[in-house]
């Protein structure tokens, strides 16, 4: 099958590459890109950690040819952190609110927290856990990755951030 | 996974999408969110040879009045719908039905022209367009054409979308003010298909209903309106012995399959009770 041509702009810098028509965004961005931060857990669009940012949408990367990724500008987890280098609010909250066990889900976790916070800056716990229900977690049980996105919340707010009793 | 060659197409307007799908016939799909036809095709369950993708098409997308109809372009989404303060207000089930319609990340990309043209009897949109009298605007190589929604399913995957056809838009007109309204879903989890659901739109006048239309999903091949069941409570204040006949009449239209969700009786049985809750939700929204 003829390959494609396609450019697009990740985490800031413009990448190209060739590709087939079927290739999935996913592979790209870890074959070609050599960017794996982006996990692929179930390939059938339910779990999430393949998320990343797309134009300013939250999209299982697993489920969207390259081909139509042309022109599109895309964040994947290698993308979060400060330009100086030091952890986002988001990446602080779930170190210091034990957001992650094995980590496997939390790149595709925080893509998609940091576009909710974008949406909706101060989410309660129903609107975070609503927010977070098409990335699975087969460690945490959910508690404090819930935390680490209202740390993160409160401190992009500038509010101080209560845990809430259990 | 990963999906069977193809070739893709990427149309600019609808002229040549159109045109496209005529030539390529029969191995060409229009890719619309690609949230339904990208599992299948991972799943080889769909391999078509050619994808014409429509996200380069103009004029597909947004959402219009136009006297007292609203006009939703194929290719918006189901997060632009719930972002919609126009369809929050004038349409509030469509709000509650795409919120139920799975999880986050598949409403950015999922569209409502995928959704009701994709024929699978899970996904949720179909049966409320037929209780909101919906029609769908088809254009072929041969013109355009205007179907009800009521007459547009045929069967699992079967509808009267003509090969070489395109959705364009949908057509809804506006529920009477101070109508109730309710879509109840029971599915096993957040992003689950629905083991049973209703919609419910109906107006009440001295404490009776006035009008009403219920419609079913997931619980034959096609959506369905329940209208016998609908007649049932016309007239009535939903009491009790009511409510029962209701979903008895609605259960005897179910054809469900057996599947993960549950045996045949099960699924009517909660096809049922959708039905009355449906009704009582709908009937404490009515002004
Ligand atoms: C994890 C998961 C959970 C889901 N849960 C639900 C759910 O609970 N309820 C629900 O309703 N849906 C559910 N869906 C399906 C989702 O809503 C899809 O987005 C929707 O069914 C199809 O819309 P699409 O835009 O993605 O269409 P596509 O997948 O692009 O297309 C679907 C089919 O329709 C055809 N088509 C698309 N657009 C047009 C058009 N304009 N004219 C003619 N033909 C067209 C395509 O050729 C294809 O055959 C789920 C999907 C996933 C991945
Ligand atoms: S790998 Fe994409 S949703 Fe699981
Ligand atoms: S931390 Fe292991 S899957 Fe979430």
């Amino acid at each position: 099958m003829a390959k494609t041509h396609v450019t697009m702009k990740v985490n800031g810098v413009e990448v190209e590459g060739l590709v087939e028509p079927r290739t999935l965004l996913v592979h790209f961005i870890r074959e070609n890109l050599s960017l794996t931060g982006t996990h692929i857990g179930c390939e059938t669009t339910h779990c999430g950690a393949c998320t990343v940012d797309i134009d300013g949408m939250s999209v299982k990367s697993c489920t969207m040819f390259a081909v139509q990724a042309q022109g599109s500008e895309i964040m994947t987890i290698e993308g979060v952190a400060n330009a100086d280098g030091s952890l986002s609010a988001l990446q602080e909250g779930f170190r210091m609110t034990h957001g992650l066990q094995c980590g496997f889900c939390t790149p595709g976790m925080i893509l998609r927290a940091q576009r909710l916070l974008k949406e909706n800056p101060r989410p309660s716990e129903e609107e975070i856990r609503m927010g977070i229900s098409g990335n699975f977690c087969r460690c945490t049980g959910y508690q404090n990755i819930v935390k680490a996105i209202q740390y993160a919340a409160a401190k992009i707010n500038g509010d101080e951030f209560k845990e809430a009793a259990e | 996974m990963i999906p069977g060659p193809f070739s893709y197409h990427r149309p600019a307007t609808l002229a040549e999408a159109v045109n496209l799908l005529s030539t390529l016939g029969d191995e060409a799909r229009p890719l619309a969110g690609g949230h339904s036809l990208v599992p299948m095709m991972k799943l080889r369950l769909a391999s078509p040879e050619h994808l014409v993708d429509l996200h380069g098409v103009a004029g597909l997308k947004g959402i219009q009045r136009r006297g007292d109809k609203i006009v939703i372009g194929a290719m918006t989404t189901q997060h632009e719908l719930l972002a919609s303060d126009d369809i929050g207000k004038s349409l509030p089930i469509l709000h509650e039905t795409a919120l139920l319609i799975a999880d986050p990340q598949v409403r950015y990309r999922g569209t409502i022209g995928g959704n009701v043209a994709n024929g699978d009897p899970g996904n949720d949109m179909p049966a409320l367009m037929m209780v909101l009298s919906a029609s769908y605007r088809l254009e072929g190589k041969s013109g355009a054409r205007e179907v009800a929604a009521n007459e547009f399913y045929q069967g699992a995957y079967f509808t009267a979308l003509e090969p070489g056809e395109l959705l364009t838009s949908i057509s809804i007109p506006l529920p009477a003010a101070g109508h109730g309204y309710a879509y109840e879903k029971l599915k096993r989890k957040v992003g689950d298909y629905a083991t049973a659901a209703a919609a419910v739109v109906l107006t009440m006048a001295g404490g009776k209903v006035a009008t009403c239309k219920i419609g079913l999903t997931n619980l034959s091949e096609t959506p369905l309106l329940a209208e016998d069941a609908a007649k049932a409570v016309i007239g009535t204040s939903l009491d009790p012995a009511t409510l029962k006949q209701a979903a008895a009449a609605a259960e005897a239209i179910m054809s469900p399959a057996a599947d993960a969700r549950g045996p045949v009786e099960y699924r009517k049985h909660i096809g049922g009770i959708m039905v009355t809750r449906a009704l009582q939700r709908a009937a404490g929204r009515a002004g």
